[in-house]
């Protein structure tokens, strides 16, 4: 069934004219068709376009195109409905943006078309990346495949239950304090995040603009270390793009793990991780260690004062990123008397509830009599936080520890409390802040059939090593061969 | 600890329900009071993170790059006129 | 009581780069609304800028002209408020760490030498343009994102003249280093005004108020001189004033008070976390250095000292850089500059006028006006003839040696030949000669206008004239 296919597959098989893309890409949409009703992973897409894309790539194969030079060559890719596409639309989870079309496209959108990719669907999210369940995208939550009473996990929270329930090859998102790697482990599949820099952030939608980066959701790692090759690389777009030579991010794989050294931090031991979650992570340390991994305790001193860091940073840059939705230019207007009461009303209406939350925090952070107490402080913590890690990677080679506390919880659990929900971001929060790469892969389930992530971070520009550790991993379980059964 | 929301409010442009009010007011004030353990830390001799990266002198050429069309610029204008963005009268 | 005036300006400059100053839009004035725009300056979803080199450059070089620091560490931050013509309601900006710091401007007051001193020279971008329509407004992006430079002054203007000569100093210094074209009518030139008055020996300022609106920099003295006066007034009758924003009506000749803003800005400024700060090299700041060309009111002194210039003169060299250049060029060699300065500045300025020639296409060599002078002052050739020779000059590019020989253009001072003309002149004409021994001089200049006909402008006229008279009187 070609959409359960990985890219690898599929590229062998259409290289080998055993498939099609046409075919490819249309299982895809029937998949689409039999269980996103209920999953809502899509907040939409266009089966046209997405079929034409896809003839283009055959007849690209019939005339001699080859997947050495164009890696994702006929393969169904979908896009987190954060990122723009040419003539697409542009939702970012929220209603504010109306009926947004995108007169441009994002960096990494013309990498995916030069690999000849087939680029479709907008993929559903927490409103501007703020959440970490979908529970606050204005179109409803992604329903966990596992179970669909459950969270998908967020903000990426559609892109990692397309890819789980094969409605795409692979998918695009993005993590500002986990949000690629939280929804990956909770619906198991794999999340990748680079190091900030790594990859282009122009038509990424900011919403931290020092912690956000574009990342990928595959079904194993072979997929993300292809996708990461192919969306890499220097923008003269993206003034923090770092300009560094994009390795062949699969070269470590099927090498030994002999002397690579893993540290568990001790601070992560903490109250509210999950026994279920902890045994499995464990029995995957366990395994790496006798793959031929070193293992050792090591600290992250700081590692309390990460989730407090984070959202004052993270909202204070967001309170400004968010400032330029307000029924000028474009989106959803509200009309007023004047320009103010204007903006005020298309806020008031277009914003949902965590956003407003955030962007009344970040204002707040900023403004005057407060900017030392809380920015300036924050930014000083972040240094100590990253410093923290830097100094465990001069020990170590990887980080590893849960992605999640706990499994996916259920819909509605926690949506009265944000400040709960925050502090369940304590593992994945730290690498945005510290600006480190990090990979969840799957290592297990809950006694309730419920996806559990180990996560491993690595040092800026350490996606190879990870990826190997990973691919290593992987390979010596079949986690990643599991799928849920839809009803 | 009691913040002046009306006053952010403000500043942000984002109208309130007096419902949203109830509820986001004390969330702030939690979140607020538990973003305060930063104040545990002695921070006197630390530098802030003011970049993610550190990279300096990023620039651009000085040339000009195409724009885009005029239509494309304003396809998603929810008001327009005589190729202007039309906004409520701006009093001065 | 007497008052004291204490303004303070800030101006707003729109630097001359090609494109904006965060994405490649063409930084040009007067085409169709919302056509020199993308995604960057529109502010759309997803967009990320990306500094203009040029416009850092033009800063620094604008720091150095005006005497600034220009530090080695600079960087970009986030001014946030909501206005329908900034495209993402925040402004980018610099705050504590701009381009440029602690500068000073001189220039002319009156007949004595005034100095400001500048605060800072920062780098930022403008916003769009709003037109006001009876029941809506409607708003332009083309110039958002345009490289601005904002030029604040230290508040030690004390008098609308004042204000008026430094703003123009400025925008000579500016225009002068090809930093901008400062033409006020296209946007490319703003500014405020604070002012405030106090009792003369009182240490406190006044209340600061802002003024805007002002279209010339002669609508800003207008505006002072309105202001200063009211506010003294106000003070005088007992009444007090307030910080506030007042709008100058250049029509009706007042200012009036603004519709008050509820708060005052809370700008929330924050460190732009999309731009890497700016940490320029020594050696970029030489190359940048080098570029600093000589400032109009030194060179103006210098002509008028090197070349004994007068004033008038030397402003004419001040403004026009070419003109001035070439002047110094032909001057080299010579002695008497004075007359070298009037070929350029009437008859070739004239020339290059009247045929659409720039200085850098004159045909004769840089020495020729040099030689030309020298003719006329050894009597070579009579100045109505010089002036002929200059014209075959900048026709055939030919040097006057060559233009008198081949045209036998020189001066007869042959006192021989003059005195037969004369005579022939005198012979030909019986009336004017008794006329003149009857008293009437002027019909000398009627038998010489004869000579210098039957001599083909050749004579001497000096020589002719005596040559008369002593015939004449004889």
């Amino acid at each position: 069934m070609p959409h359960t296919l990985t890219i690898h597959e599929l590229t062998t098989q259409l290289a080998a004219r055993q498939l099609t893309a046409r075919e490819a890409t249309q299982a895809c949409l029937d998949r689409i068709t039999a269980v996103d009703e209920n999953l809502n992973a899509f907040i939409s897409h266009d089966a046209q376009d997405a079929l034409a894309q896809a003839a283009a790539a055959d007849a690209a194969i019939a005339n001699g195109a080859s997947h050495d030079e164009q890696p994702l060559l006929g393969v169904p890719i979908a896009i987190k409905d954060v990122i723009a596409v040419k003539n697409q639309p542009l939702t970012c989870g929220s209603k504010i943006l109306g009926d947004f079309i995108s007169p441009y496209e994002a960096t990494v959108i013309g990498k995916l078309r030069d690999a000849g990719a087939t680029i479709f669907g907008r993929l559903n999210m927490d409103e501007f990346a703020m959440g970490s369940s979908t529970e606050n995208s204005a179109f409803g939550p992604a329903r966990n495949p596992w179970d669909q009473e459950r969270i998908s996990g967020g903000s990426s929270g559609g892109s990692a239950v397309a890819v789980a329930v094969d409605e795409c090859i692979a998918a695009l998102g993005s993590d500002t304090g986990g949000s690629i790697r939280q929804p990956a482990a909770h619906c198991g599949c794999v999340g990748l995040k680079p190091t900030y820099g790594r990859v282009s952030r122009f038509g990424l939608v900011a919403y931290a603009s020092s912690l956000d980066q574009i990342g990928t959701l595959t079904k194993d790692t072979r997929d993300a270390a292809t996708m990461l090759n192919v969306i890499s690389g220097h923008d003269p777009r993206d003034s923090t793009s770092i300009q560094r030579d994009v390795p062949d991010y699969a070269s470590g794989f099927g090498e030994n793990l002999k002397g690579l050294k893993i540290g568990l931090p001790r601070e992560y031991q903490a109250a509210g991780l999950d026994p279920e979650v902890r045994d499995s992570v464990d029995a995957a340390i366990k395994q790496l260690g006798e793959l031929g991994a070193e293992v050792r305790e090591i600290s992250l001193p700081h590692t309390e004062y990460a989730v407090a860091t984070y959202y004052i940073i993270a909202t204070a840059e967001a309170s400004a990123n968010l400032a330029r939705f307000e029924g000028v230019r474009y989106g959803a207007r509200v009309e007023g008397s004047d320009p103010e009461s204007m903006n005020r009303a298309t806020r008031g209406a277009g914003f949902g509830e965590e956003v407003k939350r955030r962007i009344i925090l970040g204002t707040y952070v900023l403004s005057s009599g407060y900017y030392d107490a809380y920015y300036l402080r924050a930014q000083k913590v972040r240094t100590l936080i990253r410093e923290d890690f830097l100094k465990a990677f001069e020990e170590v080679d990887i980080i590893a520890s849960p992605t999640s506390p706990t499994a996916a919880f259920k819909i509605g659990e926690k949506a009265g409390d944000p400040l709960q929900m925050y502090l369940s971001d304590i593992y994945t929060i730290s690498a945005n802040l510290a600006s480190i790469c990090g990979i969840s892969v799957p290592c297990g389930f809950t006694s309730g059939n419920l996806p559990i992530g180990l996560q491993l971070l690595g040092r800026p520009f350490g996606e190879g090593k990870i990826l190997q550790a990973a691919h290593t991993y992987e390979q010596a379980t079949d986690w990643h061969t599991k799928r849920p059964t839809i009803n | 600890m009691e913040i002046d929301l009306q006053h952010v409010v403000k500043l942000a442009r984002i109208d309130l329900t007096p419902d949203e009010e109830a509820r986001i007011r004390p969330q702030v004030e939690e979140i607020l009071k538990y973003v305060e353990k930063l104040g545990e830390l002695d921070v006197s001799d630390v530098e802030p993170t003011a970049h993610a990266v550190p990279l300096t002198n990023v620039m651009r050429e000085d040339e000009i790059q195409p724009s885009l069309s005029h239509d494309d610029a304003m396809r998603n204008a929810p008001k327009k006129s005589n190729g202007l963005f039309v906004v409520p009268k701006i009093v001065e | 009581m007497e008052y004291e005036t204490v303004i303070g300006l800030e101006t707003h400059v729109q630097l001359k780069t090609r494109s904006k100053m965060w994405c490649g839009c063409a930084n040009e004035y007067g085409v169709d609304p919302n056509s020199n725009v993308c995604p960057v300056c529109l502010g759309f979803p997803g967009s990320l800028p990306v500094p203009n080199a040029e416009a850092l450059r033009l800063t620094a070089l604008t720091g150095f002209l005006l005497n600034c620091e220009v530090p080695g560490l600079a960087k970009f931050d986030r001014k946030n408020y909501f206005y329908p013509d900034s495209s993402k309601n925040y402004q980018i900006t610099q705050l504590d760490l701009p381009s440029t710091r602690k500068g000073l401007v001189e220039f002319e007051l009156g007949d004595k030498m005034a100095q400001v001193r500048i605060t800072r020279a920062h780098l930022e971008e403008d916003v769009g343009k709003s037109t006001h329509f009876a029941d809506y407004s409607g708003v332009d992006f083309n110039r958002a994102g345009v490289p601005l430079l904002e030029i604040v002054s230290e508040p030690e203007i004390t008098s609308a003249d004042m204000a008026y000569e430094y703003l123009n100093a400025l925008k000579s210094i500016l225009e002068y280093g090809g930093v901008s074209d400062c033409d006020m009518e296209k946007g490319q030139v703003r500014c405020d005004v604070n002012v405030s008055v106090r009792p003369v020996g009182q240490s406190e300022l006044g209340e600061k108020i802002e003024i805007k609106n002002m279209n010339s920099f002669s609508g800003a003295r207008r505006a002072l001189q309105y202001e200063i006066p009211r506010q003294i007034g106000v003070l005088r009758a007992g009444g007090s004033l307030r910080q506030e924003t007042r709008r100058w009506d250049d029509v009706a000749g007042i200012t009036d008070s603004m519709r008050t803003k509820e708060d005052a800005h809370d700008y929330r400024y924050f460190p732009c976390p999309d731009l890497m700060p700016h940490t320029p090299s020594e050696e970029w700041h030489a190359e940048v250095r080098a570029c600093v060309v000589e400032l109009p009111l030194a060179r103006k002194q210098r002509f008028m000292s090197d070349y004994g210039l007068p004033a008038t003169d030397a402003e004419v060299f001040m403004n026009d850089t070419a003109l001035g250049d070439y002047f110094e060029k032909a001057a080299k060699g010579t002695k008497n500059f004075k007359a070298v300065a009037n070929w350029v500045m009437n008859n070739l300025q004239a020339k290059l006028v009247e045929s659409c020639v720039s200085v850098s296409n004159i045909k004769f060599s840089a020495s020729a006006i040099g030689e030309l002078v020298g003719f006329v002052e050894g009597g070579k050739i009579s100045s109505n003839i010089a002036q002929d020779v200059f014209g075959e000059m900048f026709e055939s590019g030919k040097s006057p040696a060559d233009i008198v020989a081949e045209k036998g253009l020189l001066q007869v001072s042959d006192t021989s030949e003059l005195e037969a003309f004369c005579r022939e002149a005198i012979e030909a004409n019986p009336g004017p000669e008794e006329d003149y021994r009857n008293g009437k001089e002027a019909v000398l200049n009627f038998l010489k206008g004869q000579v210098m006909k039957a001599s083909r402008g050749k004579a001497n006229p000096q020589l002719v004239g005596d040559l008369l008279k002593k015939i004449l009187s004889s």
